[in-house]
């Protein structure tokens, strides 16, 4: 009993050494545990694939530097897949920092696939509002984002030509770390004008969004560092979110191992009185 | 390692926040504040350019759009809060803010949240595609599609008498309540399971940037 009286009273900051060396350890010598690809990914994984090349996909970067390490990964393999089909992109943010963070995405993918800014891909920038912007958006693209994000008239390039509200969207995907987000995605572009909305969210977020999936309300749905990881591994295209699943899963086993010891304390503490 | 000075920053301010797991000292406080003082100031010059300017200023002084004066003065009378004596005033843009935003979701909140979400629940109990896929490829995987939907009806009728308070729970009501919270406590700890693993991924991230961008280790 002397033992568990003495694990009772560890020092917490042990337990934060441990969930670190669980973290770092994996990184730095990766195991390359296998990734087994959910359903709900690979859903938005054949609706991207169902477009034909020419396609216009609407991307929302609803996401800030907190939640970057969750949302950009996914962001960054749905722009590379879309590059990788030649289908266009045109991307908003109902988040003021989730503009820069598209930009990367797309400076990475686009570097990888010979992509032009303005005919091959565009970011109309950010526009406050939520779900007014989505609403006037979805009736005219141009009145509501008349510039792109440095500025420059939207009618300056090729891409928009065709492109004047969501009737000319085949796809909308939102990267979403809250509200606004995909949300406003679900009430108003797939509740009132029916278009096919996908959603790339963190993991905090996931579970709520799941009746939604599950009432065909969204073609599709990534959770957290996970989703992003499963969605590399369809595009064959390792990225943060292969590289974190090592750790993610060491570390939670280390955290399942701490509740079942608690536990194990817990109950041995309550027999003894 | 880096000579990026930026990423030299973003290291040292990163383990100032972190020092804060050892106990409470002045690097995080230093790292603290600075983030707060930071930010403020970020938000400040965003809104004014992002907001304020291109929906505000320009269309008013510039194009000349006068109608624009009636945002303006509630946007005024929100900042009468500040003062207690007229404080009073802010109730008004409150109000019209309150007012809009229901009428504004009402609608869209009823098809989305609630009548979609009925609809899903109006389906076959017994999904016969899901059973034949089941006795053609016997899995686990198979299995839940299978009793996929009667455990969601279940779930959401037993969840719904859960929150009935208008009938003591008691007898057969009181044990389907009970299944209900076990069906609470399950959704409790899919949304706990999915907060540790943001809260993992956001170590990760911070850890792989010490790692990659800073140390260049891998």
């Amino acid at each position: 009993m002397k033992v568990l009286e003495r694990l009772e009273k560890i020092d917490r900051r042990y337990v934060f050494i441990l969930i670190l060396l669980a973290v770092v350890i994996p990184l730095l010598f990766p195991i390359n545990f296998k990734i087994e690809v959910s359903e709900p990914v690979a859903m938005l994984y054949r609706t991207v694939e169902e477009l034909s090349p020419g396609s216009c996909v609407l991307f929302s970067f609803d996401y800030g530097p907190s939640t970057m390490p969750e949302v950009y990964p996914m962001n960054l393999a749905l722009v590379r897949h879309c590059f990788s089909k030649d289908i266009k992109v045109i991307g908003i943010a109902l988040w003021p920092e989730g503009v820069q963070f598209g930009n990367e995405a797309f400076r990475v993918a686009a570097d990888e696939y010979g992509k032009e800014y303005g005919i091959d891909y565009i970011n109309l920038g950010y526009k406050a509002g939520g779900v007014v912007v989505v609403s006037a958006a979805a009736e005219d693209i141009a009145t509501t984002f008349p510039q792109d994000y440095t500025g420059r008239s939207i009618e300056e390039f090729p891409i928009m030509t065709e492109v004047k509200n969501f009737d000319n969207i085949d796809l909308i995907v939102s990267f979403s770390a809250g509200d606004p987000g995909t949300r406003e995605y679900i009430r108003i572009a797939q509740g009132r004008y029916g278009k096919k909305v996908g959603t790339g969210v963190t993991a905090v977020s996931a579970p709520a969004f799941y009746p939604y999936l599950n009432a065909g309300q969204l073609q599709g749905l990534l959770g957290g560092m996970k989703g992003a990881a499963e969605y590399e591994t369809l595009i064959q295209q390792s990225g943060l979110g292969t590289s974190g699943m090592d750790a993610q899963s060491i570390a939670h086993g280390l955290i399942i191992f701490f509740i079942v010891l608690a536990n194990v304390f817990y109950i041995a503490g309550r027999r003894k009185k | 390692m880096s000579t990026d000075p930026g990423v030299w920053i973003a290291a040292f301010l990163t383990m100032c926040i972190l020092s804060f797991l050892y106990r409470d000292n002045p690097f995080y406080r230093f790292a603290e504040h600075l983030f707060i003082g930071v930010s403020a100031a970020y938000w400040a010059v965003y809104y004014y350019y992002n907001i304020l300017q291109p929906n505000l200023i320009d269309p008013m002084f510039v194009q000349g759009q006068l109608l624009l004066i009636i945002p303006l003065a509630l946007g005024v009378m929100m900042l009468t809060r500040l003062f207690p004596k007229v404080g009073w005033m802010s109730r008004w843009p409150l109000a019209f803010i309150v007012g809009t935003y229901a009428g504004y979701n009402l609608i869209i909140y009823l098809q989305s949240d609630a009548l979609d979400q009925v609809t899903a629940t109006l389906v076959s109990l017994v999904q016969v595609e899901a059973w034949q896929t089941l006795f053609q490829h016997p899995s686990f995987v198979n299995f839940l599609y299978a009793i996929g939907v009667p455990v969601v009806i279940m779930g959401v009728i037993t969840g719904i008498i859960y929150f009935f308070f208008s009938k003591e729970h008691k007898g057969v009501f009181g044990g389907l309540a009970k299944i209900g919270i076990w069906f609470l406590m399950v959704a409790f700890g899919a949304s706990f399971g999915y907060t540790v693993m943001a809260r993992i991924s956001l170590l990760i991230g911070r850890v792989y940037f010490l790692l990659h961008n800073w140390l260049q280790l891998i």
